[in-house]
Order: C-alpha cells, then sequence, then structure tokens
C-alpha cells in the first residue's frame, strides 16, 4: 500500500512539479505570477489541440507514431501557455500594471478561454488512446512491488526540466543575471543587465514550462474534466514554491510530498473511512506551506527569502 | 554627424504623469470598456457568426428583461460592492489581502452552523444576533492571523492570504461532509430555521445594509483619524513611524476590519440569499469572488463610490452573459468567463495610459532629417 501511495504521488505530483518549476522561474524575475492556473489551462487547451489535430490528420489512428504524440503537443502546450505568460508580461512589465491584478485577470481569462477552446475546437475522441501511447515512452518494470513502475516521457521530462533550471539559475551567468534581476533591478539595470528582456523571457519560459504541466494531467495522468480541476492543481504549484523556497531541485521532493497528501486520503480508505477526514488531509499541503513561509520569515537566513524584489514592478525614472 | 549616428536612441520613453485630468481618466476607461466589449462581440462573430450588435443589445436587455434579473443586478453589485469595501482599507495600506474568499467562506460557515444548531431553538433575534457576531468573528480571525503575522515579522501577506483561502475551502469542504452526515457529498440542503427576515424583496435587506456600509466605509476613510493613518502606512511605513503612528497597531486593526467586512459578507450572503453553506463555486457562479472584488478595486483605485461603479460594470456582463448565450444558441458555458477576462484585460491595460505616457523623442527624428 505504502509503493502504491508514492507511486501515485509521483504521477500526480508531476503537474505541481512542471506547475511549480515554471512558477520559480518567473518569479525569479521578481514577478509573482498569479496567472499560473489559467496558464495551466491554456496549456491543457493548447496539448489537447495538437493531441486532436494529429490524430485527425492521420488515415488511420492506429499508425500514431510516439514521437509526433509527444511532441507535436508537448509544442502546442508551451506556446499556448507561453502566450498567455506573454499578455501576463506586457501587462506587468510594459505597462507596469499590478501583478497581482493581472495575475487574478488571467486565470480568469486563461481557464475561461481554455474551457471555451476545448468545448469547441477540440475533438476529444482519440484523446483517451493518445495518452495511452505517451505514457508508454519510457517505462519499465520493477520487482519491488505488485504494481508496474511506468511513467510516460512527460514525467520524467519534469524532473529533467526541473534539475536543469536549478542548475541554470544557481551555476549560469543567465542564472546569476536573472536572480539580480529579481533581487534588485536598479542594480542589474545599471550595471548593464537588460531587465525588460530578462524579464519577458523568464515569464515567457516559465509560463510555458508552467503549461506542460496542464498537458501533463490529460495526456499523463487522467481525463480532462474540466478546468477547475486544473486551476487547483494551479494554486498548488503556486504554494509548492513557498514550500521549496524557490529551489527547482527541491521542487521535485516537494511535488512528491504534495502529490502524496493529495492521494493518501483516497488511497487509504480503509484507516482513513470518514470523508470529512480525507477532506482535512487535502488541506494540509497549504497548511505546511504556511508553516514553511512563517518559519522562514522569523528564522530564515538570506538565502530562503523570496526574491527581494517580488510583486514589484521595475520602473527605471521611479526612485 | 557620425555620432549622432552611432548614438541609439530608443524611439519613445515612457514617463509618469503627474495629476491626471478626469476628463482623460473618464476617457480612457470609456474607450477600453468599448474596447473590450468590441472584442469579445468579435469573437462571438468569428467563432458563432452571430453580429455584434445583436451581441451588445442582448447583453443589456439580458439585464432588464425582469424585474427579477434587475433585481439579481443589484443584489449582485451590492455583494461584490460590500467585498470591495471589505478590501479597500488594506489595498490602501498597501497590504494585499488575497484572503477575501476564505474570509467570507468562514463567516457564511458561522452562519450555517448557527442556523443549524441554534435555529428554532433559540427565539429568531437572538439566533440572527449570533450568526452576524459568529460570522464577524471568524472573518476577523481569518484575516487577523496573516495580519499578526506581516506585522511582526513581516511574513509575505500575498502568499499567506492566498493559502487561508484553500485552508477555508477545505474546512467548506469538510463542514459538508460533516454537517451533512455520512454518504452525502453535494450540499447540506437549505435551512429553514432562523434565515434573515424578507423586507419587500428578497434582495432588499442585502441591498440596504450594503448602501449603509457604503456611506460608513466612505466616511472611515475619507474622513477619519483611522483612513487618515491607513492612508499614511500605505505611501511610507518610515513616515508613519516617524509622525508617531503604531505600524503595527495598525496594519492588524485594519486587517481585522477587512475580515469582519467579509465575514459580514458570508453572513448575509448566507443568511439572507442562500441560506445554506456555500462554497468556492458558488462564489465564482454568482460572480462575487473577492477575487473579482480585487480587480474592482484595483480599477477604482482604492475609491468607494468608484468600486460602486466597477463593480456594477462586472456583475453588468456576468449576468447579462446567460441570456445572450441562451438567445444566441451558444453552448459553450465558460463563454462569459472569457469575455470577462478579455474586458479585464483591457481595463487593466488602459490604467497604464492613465498614469504614464509615451513620449516619443522628436530628437531622434531630427537627427534623421539632419543626415
Amino acid at each position: 500500500m505504502a509503493l502504491d501511495i508514492i507511486l501515485g504521488a509521483i504521477s500526480i505530483g508531476i503537474v505541481f512539479l512542471y506547475g511549480s518549476v515554471g512558477e520559480i522561474i518567473t518569479e525569479k524575475s521578481g514577478h509573482l505570477n498569479l496567472g499560473i492556473p489559467g496558464i495551466m489551462c491554456m496549456g491543457t487547451a493548447g496539448g489537447m489541440l495538437g493531441i486532436s489535430v494529429y490524430m485527425n490528420s492521420l488515415a488511420n489512428v492506429k499508425n500514431a507514431s510516439w514521437l509526433s504524440l509527444v511532441f507535436i503537443p508537448l509544442i502546442c502546450a508551451f506556446l499556448f501557455a507561453a502566450f498567455g505568460g506573454l499578455i501576463y508580461a506586457f501587462l506587468t512589465v510594459s505597462l507596469k500594471s499590478n501583478q497581482n491584478v493581472v495575475g487574478l485577470a488571467i486565470t480568469t481569462f486563461g481557464a475561461g478561454f481554455s474551457q471555451f477552446f476545448i468545448d469547441k475546437f477540440v475533438d476529444t475522441t482519440y484523446i483517451a488512446r493518445a495518452r495511452k501511447i505517451i505514457s508508454q515512452g519510457f517505462s519499465f518494470t520493477s520487482n519491488l512491488g505488485p504494481t508496474n513502475i511506468s511513467y510516460g516521457f512527460l514525467a520524467y521530462l519534469a524532473i529533467l526540466l526541473a534539475v536543469a533550471a536549478a542548475f541554470i539559475l544557481k551555476r549560469t551567468k543567465i542564472g546569476l543575471r536573472l536572480r539580480a534581476v529579481g533581487e534588485n533591478p536598479a542594480t542589474a539595470d545599471a550595471v548593464g543587465i537588460n531587465v525588460t528582456a530578462y524579464k519577458y523571457f523568464a515569464i515567457f519560459i516559465g509560463s510555458g514550462i508552467a503549461g506542460l504541466g496542464g498537458l501533463y494531467y490529460v495526456a499523463g495522468y487522467t481525463t480532462f474534466d474540466n478546468t477547475l480541476t486544473i486551476q487547483t492543481f494551479g494554486w498548488l504549484a503556486v504554494a509548492l514554491v513557498i514550500f521549496t523556497m524557490w529551489r527547482p531541485d527541491l521542487s521535485i521532493i516537494g511535488s512528491i510530498l504534495f502529490g502524496g497528501l493529495y492521494v493518501v486520503g483516497s488511497k487509504m480508505t480503509t484507516v482513513i473511512s470518514s470523508l470529512a477526514t480525507q477532506e482535512i488531509i487535502l488541506l494540509l499541503p497549504y497548511v505546511v506551506t504556511i508553516i514553511v513561509l512563517i518559519f522562514t520569515s522569523i528564522f530564515g537566513s538570506k538565502n530562503v527569502q523570496p526574491p527581494a524584489a517580488l510583486g514589484l514592478n521595475y520602473f527605471r525614472e521611479d526612485r | 554627424m557620425n555620432e549622432a549616428k552611432n548614438v541609439r536612441e530608443p524611439l519613445f520613453h515612457v514617463a509618469r504623469r503627474g495629476t491626471v485630468a478626469l476628463k482623460r481618466q473618464v476617457w480612457a476607461r470609456v474607450i477600453a470598456v468599448f474596447g473590450g466589449l468590441i472584442t469579445g462581440s468579435l469573437i462571438c462573430l468569428v467563432v458563432y457568426g452571430k453580429s455584434p450588435v445583436e451581441f451588445l443589445w442582448r447583453l443589456v436587455y439580458g439585464n432588464f428583461k425582469s424585474m427579477d434579473s434587475v433585481w439579481n443586478l443589484l443584489r449582485n453589485t451590492a455583494f461584490l460592492l460590500a467585498i470591495g469595501l471589505a478590501l479597500i482599507p488594506a489595498f490602501k495600506m498597501k497590504f494585499w489581502n488575497l484572503g477575501g474568499n476564505g474570509q467570507i467562506l468562514m463567516g457564511g460557515i458561522a452562519t450555517v452552523c448557527c442556523m443549524k444548531y441554534l435555529g428554532g431553538i433559540l427565539p429568531d433575534v437572538v439566533v440572527w444576533l449570533f450568526m452576524l457576531v459568529s460570522a464577524v468573528a471568524a472573518g476577523m480571525i481569518w484575516s487577523a492571523i496573516p495580519a499578526i503575522f506581516k506585522a511582526f515579522f513581516k511574513t509575505n501577506e500575498t502568499l499567506f492570504t492566498l493559502m487561508m483561502n484553500y485552508i477555508a475551502a477545505g474546512i467548506v469542504a469538510f463542514a459538508i461532509k460533516k454537517i451533512g452526515g455520512k454518504g452525502t457529498t453535494g450540499s447540506i440542503g437549505v435551512i429553514e430555521t432562523a434565515q434573515l427576515p424578507v423586507l419587500f424583496h428578497d434582495s432588499f435587506l442585502i441591498i440596504l445594509s450594503v448602501a449603509l456600509l457604503t456611506v460608513i466605509m466612505t466616511l472611515y476613510m475619507k474622513k477619519s483619524k483611522h483612513g487618515y493613518e491607513i492612508a499614511v502606512v500605505g505611501e511610507s511605513e518610515n513616515t508613519a513611524k516617524y509622525v508617531g503612528i503604531n505600524v503595527r497597531k495598525v496594519i492588524i486593526r485594519t486587517l481585522i476590519l477587512s475580515g469582519a467586512i467579509c465575514g459580514f459578507v458570508g453572513f448575509l450572503f448566507v443568511g439572507a440569499s442562500e441560506h445554506t453553506i456555500v462554497t468556492e463555486e458558488t462564489l465564482a457562479k454568482t460572480g462575487f469572488t473577492a477575487f473579482t472584488a480585487i480587480i474592482a478595486v484595483w480599477i477604482a483605485h482604492n475609491d468607494p463610490i468608484a468600486t460602486i461603479g466597477a463593480s456594477f460594470g462586472i456583475i453588468f456582463i456576468n449576468n447579462g452573459m446567460p441570456f445572450v448565450k441562451a438567445t444566441l444558441g451558444i453552448t459553450e458555458d465558460t463563454v462569459a468567463n472569457m469575455i470577462i477576462g478579455i474586458m479585464y484585460l483591457f481595463v487593466i491595460a488602459c490604467e497604464f495610459f492613465i498614469s504614464y505616457q509615451v513620449i516619443f523623442n522628436r530628437k531622434n527624428k531630427n537627427a534623421l532629417r539632419e543626415m
């Protein structure tokens, strides 16, 4: 049963992992993107469009190739989500609107747009078949327990992206500059870093990665129900960013933990029989996040603080 | 000459405006609203082949087609406005209270519990009092927790209040299962006991109390010492400290007020309108979540009177859309959300043209001409 929970935790945790890695990259540029839930929905819409267009273009759906079925939706999801990110970036970076307000508006727009788009333009006939193909990928079987450990390519990609993001943020020049922009944009500007370009770049990439979480949900995890579910996961991803103290590598463990808290109620029905208690377990991730937030603000060293300029727009002429 | 060639000057630069004439403010917003509406109706034209005029006309007509829809419009505007009034003091202080939803839900649960367990046992008047007090207290607690941590440890309030929403939502889900008993998955049904009295019309009490609240909050923000202190803390914490304002006290006091009003909204919504437990989805469906109110307040620049207009505008579209959908044969439920989202983006973008100006660098052109 424990193995069952861990495996379940990983498969749902990947959704949070994509979302949080994307949000961390965005927040490192000093932009708190509360539009992530909406942007993840846009990723779902893009991914589903990619799948349906590809499947319908085939003469015989049995000939669907794994490679195109992974990468066409992947690119579509990335671009859709990144487009949402670009709207956010234009409004907050160029037009200097308040980040919280724009973020919430993007969530409203993104969720509404995606649901509308999926209902109107996406043929969902082959999504389930596509999911089977996509999630077979690099699966392998283990003798650890009765369950096969088999995750699709998208799950491994999420972990790869998290590790790469951690490396780039911590060890490369680009990462250093990006962090400088998020900590103190005026100083970064003074040393010749193109603050606007870095912000746009980080928001674009970050949103795109978060959108892959939306794709993974339909293409690697389960059937699409409605955008409300994905929105919930988006908020969990935002919580996860705080929980992992803005570190993509810790996000891998954090997402599995959050995933575990998410599934434990439904997997351990013999131990936790009351439906009411299950609801309480579901809110544990948020409680844990708050505790981390409080602890880091009281005892935290400089390394675990949010980026100093998080939430503040940079306008060169302001003193 | 060569030098002029080498110096690359940007095409334009952005500068902050000083004071902005009221005329410009009004026009910029009117243009933005129409821009958003036209974009929304163009989508209808492209996707469904319905004319924009038809779309706009039905949007307006949907709000006035019957007495009920007018009452509905007023009632929902009142609710959104009330949440906005709760958020204004906090936002004026630059405290990002994103936890309005949670505070409303907590107020709602407290009200439901009083109705369920005290209703019928005690006289209605006493139960109403209990409902009011417990709802306001619940909202207060929910906003005081982040406020205390913000005041003493500078804990990030944006993220803290956001998380508090989901804890409240979880508690609501818990309460539904607990009060509803085993096996129930949905709602706990309408509670018949201890409903708030109906004056003239179902919504009249709500509208009346929100109108009173608007007057009180306007006076509080503009004429009272507390309101002034909030403004000073919001402008500059250091100035506030320098003039002897106890910043911690102001932060906590203001947030307690903010949460109290949200709790009051929960009380009104449950006691006078829904008579059952409310979830976040109920709020979202009726169009007055705290997230919507945040946008309304921001558009209104934290001004209570302007918030009336902003709330009315948002609810107007929200209430008109079902009719547009039904009569134009649109089956997709979330068209309304998408169009409202587009409206938000337009109105938010227009704020830039109110507070900033884009100056094209003429010198550059002259330099080119000289060459």
